[in-house]
């Protein structure tokens, strides 16, 4: 194996680093609005695919918004990034606790989610308080939670209420803060270029996911968790991960990684991805939904878009900060 | 008309308030919209959910003694969604407590009531109360439009300040007239039961 000739792209500045990405996500999104456009008129002439074609348009349209708002968030810098991150906490909070049937003793916990443990959770990434930002949440957050619901005296299925509230809390604020806090490594020979770990992070998550999409589509047959989560096939998960951990291998040069660490990672980040998926399409079923919301056109909610990342960000950042740390 | 686009904004990008229509479609008719009452929310989103164009003819009807005491509250209520106010105490009434709702209709206006008169704290409506009948007996014109709000017992319960930012998803179920010779009770029961089954 013949390492791509990136070892002298490992050592250009974060900045070029960041800006070829940018231009390999621009051509893949062309690419993408081509092939859209194209099935777009051959499914006018012909009836019967059409309900799957418009839909894959408009994910397409959408992910031109999300790497819109990356970009602009990259551009802007790291205070951007942990606005964009707590936002997006916030709405996967917010579809979590709609769909969770609430009492009146749970509005002060919940008030207290969303317009405490947001900001501090980012807070605590933004003055580097890596201790405090790995416990507040699973230690302080799940002691004073149900003290707080306690003393509002309403006892019905407590033990459920206050379940629900942590477990959506740790999904969508603690796990998802995972990506933005690669801001929290600091990579001797890696310095100032941590920002590009998320990005790597976010793109084979991503990658992995419509790649899965598009293989399952293309040659899906035999159903994975058909009650769970009725797209997901086997083909899809064999295909789409190994061509997502492919590409994420080929982009070692944005990382501190080698060639063949930069694979190793990304089928984990991959398969902690897929079970991400998952997990949360069982407890969005549990819970009687087939999407978490419609925020983002064709996709879902935002907890659709960020169930795979909720999964592989604490895991990819807890086995960087194992290695490298 | 800045302060109403705000308002709108504010209030989508806090509670959503998506309008579903289920058993009937937007339309520039007059009409009475109905529905469950359980937070100060209420009024804000059903009246958001509405289409820009129909939300200038439409006006919700507010409590004086919540909206109708200066400050904040009432900026909103006036200059945001032009409120029709009634009086619920029964101290300050001065003649038909419903004249300000037939005012409006007169002029062409269309309403967003709620029959239960009070806020409750369940997912269901209480009992209604008879001032939708009385409208409905004056104006059979009328349209009466029975609207489900799914969240906002839980975003904004009775004695809370603060509103959870929950997905409020604003049901609009079918049309309804009262029928020839229906006496009070049974219309009150068949309005209340078309917005229970948007629940």
């Amino acid at each position: 194996m013949t390492i791509p000739s990136g070892a002298a792209m490992q050592q250009l500045s974060a900045q070029s680093k960041f800006w070829w990405v940018m231009a390999g996500v621009l051509a893949l999104l062309l690419l993408a609005s081509a092939v859209g456009a194209w099935l777009h008129q051959r499914s006018l002439a012909r009836s019967g695919k059409r309900e799957v074609v418009d839909n894959l348009n408009a994910r397409i349209r959408s992910w031109w918004v999300m790497a819109a708002l990356l970009c602009t968030c990259f551009v802007l810098g790291r205070g951007a990034t942990l606005i964009f991150f707590a936002l997006a906490s916030l709405f996967a909070l917010r579809e979590f606790v709609t769909l969770t049937p609430t009492r009146r003793g749970d509005h002060l916990p919940l008030c207290l989610c969303f317009y405490v443990a947001i900001p501090l959770q980012y807070w605590l990434i933004d003055i580097d308080w890596y201790g405090m930002f790995a416990i507040c949440l699973p230690v302080y957050g799940f002691l004073v939670l149900p003290a707080v619901s306690a003393l509002t005296g309403d006892v019905e299925n407590f033990l459920e209420r206050t379940t629900k509230i942590q477990w959506g809390l740790i999904l969508t604020v603690y796990c998802i803060s995972y990506a933005p806090a690669m801001l929290l490594l600091h990579i001797p020979g890696y310095e100032g270029q941590s920002l590009l770990l998320m990005l790597y992070l976010l793109l084979v998550v991503q990658i992995s996911d419509v790649l899965q999409y598009v293989f399952g589509k293309l040659f899906g047959k035999r159903k994975l968790a058909p009650l769970v989560s009725p797209s997901k096939t086997v083909e899809g998960l064999v295909g789409g991960g190994l061509s997502a951990t492919a590409i994420g291998a080929c982009l070692w040069w944005i990382t501190p990684f080698s060639f063949w660490g930069s694979a190793g990672m990304s089928a984990l980040i991959v398969l902690s991805g897929f079970f991400g998926g998952l997990a949360l399409s069982a407890v969005k079923r549990s819970l009687g939904a087939k999407d978490w919301g419609n925020m983002i056109e064709g996709h879902g909610g935002m907890l659709d878009r960020l169930d795979s990342v909720s999964f592989a960000a604490p895991i990819f950042f807890h086995v960087v900060h194992f290695a490298f740390m | 008309m800045i302060t109403s686009r705000l308002l709108v904004g504010l209030v989508r990008a806090l509670v959503g308030a998506h309008a579903r229509w289920i058993g009937s479609l937007p339309s520039a008719r007059q009409r009475i919209y109905f529905a469950n009452h359980s937070s100060h929310l209420d009024a804000l989103a059903l009246w958001s959910a509405l289409p820009p164009q129909l939300r200038d003819t439409t006006r919700p009807v507010a409590a004086r003694d919540y909206w109708g005491q200066g400050g904040v509250r009432s900026f909103i209520a006036d200059h945001g969604f032009r409120a029709v106010y009634i009086e619920r105490d029964r101290e300050h009434r001065e003649g038909d407590p419903l004249q300000p709702l037939m005012d409006a209709l007169d002029e062409g206006d269309s309403l967003i009531l709620f029959p239960e008169g009070t806020r409750s704290q369940e997912a269901l409506p209480l009992p209604f109360k008879s001032g939708l009948f009385h409208l409905a007996r004056r104006y059979p014109e009328v349209e009466l439009v029975a609207v489900y709000l799914d969240t906002l017992h839980r975003s904004m319960p009775k004695g809370s300040v603060l509103p959870v930012p929950l997905i409020c998803t604003v049901r609009f179920g079918r049309g309804l007239h009262l029928q020839p010779g229906e006496g009070k009770e049974s219309f009150l029961e068949r309005a209340r039961a078309a917005v229970v089954e948007l629940a």
